[in-house]
């Protein structure tokens, strides 16, 4: 066969067909089905059109180099695919859910039942660590338990699209599951903890004084065309955003895929180093990173032998607390609120790799 | 004579909202007054819960973003006369 695509270059592999000049999309069906039809034939041409590749270039197929390559070539587009595909329909499912709309269904409920809602909601609701402090507040004002913000806080930029996308593409459905479900247990687990602390009175005093506000959500007007939009949209940004490090991330993964790996690391972050785990938090939080950033340490530490529990921990500390996100909540939140809101993220981030280690 | 805010804590995004609104008022010719409000305390007076927020003339027109430009040309609409 011959290769019917460009080598693919990272934006060319994406689905999205350009942007139409006029204001909204002209036809929304009939343009969502030929976008899936159009990811679905590129997608199933990824293996032929990567083999096709390594043949035409002078290297052994079967040499370390050939599977290197050929692992290379099939695996950023198909990473880069997925990868576009899930942000394009998340960015339309987050349109249905604006902050605004998750504090509407979360205020006035009881703790419990709503830290999972929170949690849940964190993962389809758009959230930026740059707002995490209007959100906050957003959500203190309209009667939402302390708690249950902290659930939605956490899970929010834990347990996101392009982190789940990225684990899925390249290790796996069932790390990607793990990854999410695991995230959520923190996230609703820490905010339940954190609710129960009744901490009220350690946030700043300008956040209690300011007046509680009647929750009212405006008409959602948007139609499919525009949430289409709100799709293309938030490809550009993410997906522009992300790719360099996913490129990284799976060449570090095709050097290591084409020769063969060393245990070098298993003995430092192997299941058998109890003080691993800890190490891995206590290094991932001053890293500061999207989900996307940490994919290539991730990748390599896996597989120089490192026990999956200990890289999750990491991916997980790295991505969940951060300075630059605790020195913007230091402006809402007293000292000792933020110091208990690390420990327990922290612990239950701990918590995670021990089992994951004992288990797997 | 409009009053625009922009409101955020000085992220990216935020800039770049700022640049966007005032490139459209000058291609429109409108005259703008454009004030950055940073401090976090004010911007949660206005009641938004994503940064960064437009204002115009006293009304919140927008949360979370950079507004498309499509967006925020209709905000200079129809004040031209």
């Amino acid at each position: 066969m011959t290769a019917v695509l460009p080598p693919p270059s990272p934006m060319a592999a994406g689905a999205i067909p350009p942007a139409p000049a006029k204001p909204a999309v002209a036809r929304p069906k009939t343009f969502l089905a030929l976008a899936a039809i159009v990811w679905a034939l590129l997608y199933s041409v990824l293996i032929p059109v990567s083999e096709a590749i390594v043949a035409a270039l002078p290297v052994d197929r079967a040499s370390h180099l050939g599977g290197a390559l050929q692992f290379f070539f099939y695996d950023t587009p198909k990473v880069l695919m997925l990868l576009t595909g899930v942000v394009f329909v998340m960015g339309m499912v987050n349109s249905y859910f604006t902050p605004e709309r998750t504090r509407a269904m979360l205020a006035g409920r009881r703790e419990g039942v709503a830290n999972l809602m929170a949690a849940s909601l964190g993962v389809v609701t758009p959230f930026c660590s740059c707002s995490a402090v209007p959100l906050f507040i957003g959500f203190v004002q309209a009667g939402v338990p302390l708690g249950v913000t902290f659930s939605f806080l956490i899970s929010a930029p834990m347990v996101n699209e392009v982190a789940l996308t990225l684990l899925f593409g390249l290790f796996g459905w069932r790390i990607a599951l793990l990854y999410m479900g695991l995230g959520l247990a923190v996230a609703i687990v820490a905010g339940w903890v954190i609710g129960h602390l009744k901490m009220e009175d350690s946030l700043e005093d300008w956040v209690s004084r300011m007046p509680k506000v009647e929750v009212r959500v405006g008409e959602d007007t948007l139609t499919l065309s525009e949430r289409i939009e709100a799709g293309q949209a938030s490809v550009r940004e993410i997906v522009g955003k992300v790719w360099p490090y996913v490129l990284v991330g799976i060449a570090v993964g095709a050097a290591i895929h084409g020769y063969v790996p060393q245990a070098f690391m298993a003995s430092i972050m192997g299941r058998d180093a109890w003080w691993s785990v800890p190490l891995a938090v206590i290094v991932g939080v001053p890293m500061y990173s999207n989900a996307a950033g940490v994919i290539p340490i991730v990748q390599a530490l896996l597989a120089k032998g490192a026990a999956l529990g200990t890289v999750l921990a990491f991916m997980m500390s790295v991505i969940a607390l951060s300075l630059p996100e605790l020195v913007i909540l230091r402006k809402v939140l007293k000292p000792r609120l933020i110091a208990t809101f690390v420990a327990v993220v922290a612990s239950g981030i701990l918590l995670v790799g021990y089992v994951f280690n004992a288990v797997l | 004579m409009k009053n625009v805010k922009v409101l955020g804590v000085g992220c990216a995004n935020c800039k770049n909202t700022v640049k966007l609104l005032e490139t459209i008022a000058h291609e429109k010719g409108i005259e703008i007054q454009m004030e950055k409000v940073e401090d976090m305390e004010k911007i949660m007076s206005y009641g938004i819960m994503s940064t960064p927020g437009v204002v115009i003339d006293g009304q919140v027109v927008h949360a979370g973003g950079v507004p498309s430009r499509q967006k925020a040309e209709a905000w200079f609409q129809g004040t031209a006369a």
